[in-house]
């Protein structure tokens, strides 16, 4: 394969992205469909996310899309004050890990919610969205 | 090879803001103390493990270039990298490499020159030790992961904002006494309890600047020895009882827990195991306290306290140079600050000091047995070494 004829997509994933040719860049399409989905390995079933193209379990490349739907637990968050090259200009956000029982998410929860309202345990539910420099993301919204 | 494999030398540079100077020079400080101090040559050396975090300076496979600068040709030298583990990663490659026999003597350098770096560029650097694919888009950075773990500790347990500063409030106890220290003033719990002040302003919620460690430029070199010529060279060997190493998912959305980390609570019980001890043999540990949060982590990855308990040990001065489980009484990385790749051979360092009874100011009153804690990334890496005079 020639190198233009690359599937890039990956780069047009959060404010900076380090990353571009990635065999799950399905995932940034169904992003463009306004859609979160993980990965499921088609021979045992198990959810990954974030989605992956190979089942290390399995040892096979048979995955299949599952939609990220309804709402997880907040582990744990942070909100930076401070930020790396790239970042400066989004300060602050906060940063979560969100449990959905059989897999974890990590994103950004949306700046409409109010800091003061966070706690460790309350539900969250992801939406795809668009960073303030026009790239792709998700964040969490309350429940 | 039979028997022990010993540490016969230990060297560490000031560790300052900004070096003025190349990274092979700043290992030459640390390597020069660490042969005077080892009372060898270095035809005696049979191979050098270099180890560094990458990125931090344009010299590429720095190994090549730190093994002619200190005359080490034509022995073997290679690279060892975990991140801010990366010399006790290289501590425990040159244990095996003594331990197969293959070799005698070999030299672990440790060296990080963070300083030509601005501030934000240093931490995009360190954001991307996590996964660049997933995480790193989001704008991370290692103060804000451990944040998410000081959280996830408070929620879980109790712990507060106060608990970890008086860490930093021990640290900067000691840090005072180490001359090699970057940070050396003492820091008052009040100071960091006051959002307007520079220790207590927020970095990434609940973790305040004085939460936080500092860049530093520094590097670090132990000598790995056989028992034998350990015997013929030193006057007080040191010997590695056990060495523990463990990894976990670099992704958070990969981890089980986050109010602790699972590597570091793998490789201690392997060390344990190994050195046939249990943690209430340890006289004195060295933890990775690049935030605050970490040590009250370590306390409790390490079997110093039970879960959760940790907020107990620091609040009762267990973990002061007179407690029951001295730490970090040399300052710490809050204190002597954080040269990625030259921190474990720092550590090292002061255990081994401590185990000959060479302290000093810091001294704990005849240790056995010392520990040895560090981290590389988020916990991703973990690394438990125990040293004994025995």
């Amino acid at each position: 394969m020639a190198k233009s004829e690359l599937d890039t997509r990956f780069s047009e994933f959060g404010t900076v992205s380090f990353a571009s040719v990635t065999r799950v860049n399905d995932f940034i399409g169904h992003l463009q469909n306004g859609k979160l989905m993980g990965a499921r390995c088609v021979k045992c079933g198990k959810n990954f996310f974030p989605p992956r193209a190979q089942c290390h379990d399995c040892l096979t490349a048979e995955m299949e899309w599952f939609e990220v739907t309804g709402a997880g637990k907040l582990v744990s968050y942070s909100t930076l004050q401070y930020a790396p090259t790239g970042f400066t200009d989004e300060v602050p956000y906060t940063i979560a890990l969100v449990d959905y029982g059989a897999y974890k998410v990590f994103g950004r929860i949306d700046g409409s919610v109010p800091r003061d309202d966070l706690a460790v345990g309350m539900t969250l539910k992801a939406a795809v969205s668009r960073t303030a420099n026009g790239q792709l993301t998700y964040v969490f919204n309350r429940a | 090879m039979s028997g022990k494999v010993g540490v016969i030398g230990v060297g560490q540079s000031t560790f300052v803001r900004t070096y003025p100077g190349s990274i092979r020079e700043l290992v030459f400080d640390s390597y020069s103390e660490a042969m005077k101090d080892a009372g060898i040559v270095g035809t005696d050396i049979d191979a050098t493990v270099v180890c560094s975090a990458p990125e931090y300076d344009k010299q590429r496979s720095p190994a090549g270039v730190i093994a002619e600068y200190l005359g080490l040709n034509p022995q073997p030298t290679f690279y060892a990298e975990t991140l801010c583990s990366s010399s006790s990663t290289g501590l425990r490659l040159a244990y095996s490499l003594v331990a197969s026999g293959l070799h005698d003597v070999v030299l672990v350098v440790g060296f990080q020159i963070m300083s030509q770096l601005t501030s934000v560029e240093s931490q995009e650097r360190m954001g991307r030790g996590a996964d660049i694919q997933w995480e790193s888009p989001f704008g991370t950075m290692m103060p804000a992961y451990y944040a998410m773990h000081a959280r996830a500790h408070m929620a879980k347990f109790g712990t507060t904002p106060e608990d970890l500063a008086l860490i930093r409030v021990k640290a900067a106890t000691y840090g005072q006494l180490n001359p090699l220290a970057v940070y050396r003033k003492p820091v008052l719990l009040e100071q960091i309890m006051d959002p307007s002040s520079f220790l207590g302003a927020p970095v990434a919620t609940p973790l305040r600047g004085g939460d936080c460690c500092a860049n530093a430029d520094g590097s670090s070199c132990v000598i790995v020895c056989s028992e034998e010529k350990a015997r013929s060279f030193s006057r007080k060997p040191v010997w590695i009882k056990g060495v523990g190493a463990a990894s976990a998912p670099v992704n958070m959305a990969g981890r089980d827990r986050l109010f602790g980390l699972a590597a570091a609570e793998e490789a201690a019980r392997q060390a344990y195991k190994m050195a046939g001890i249990t943690a209430a043999d340890i006289n004195v540990a060295e933890v990775h306290d690049c935030f605050t949060i970490a040590e009250m982590m370590a306390y409790e990855n390490l079997g110093f306290a039970k879960p959760g308990e940790g907020k107990d040990l620091i609040r009762s001065k267990e973990t002061y140079k007179e407690g029951r489980i001295p730490v970090n009484v040399d300052g710490g990385l809050l204190s002597k600050g954080h040269p990625i790749g030259a921190t474990g051979g720092s550590q090292i360092r002061t255990i081994v000091m401590q185990l000959r009874g060479e302290a000093g100011d810091i001294q704990v009153k005849d240790p056995v047995f010392g520990l040895v804690h560090n981290i590389g990334g988020v916990g991703l890496y973990g690394n438990v070494t125990i040293f004994g005079v025995d």
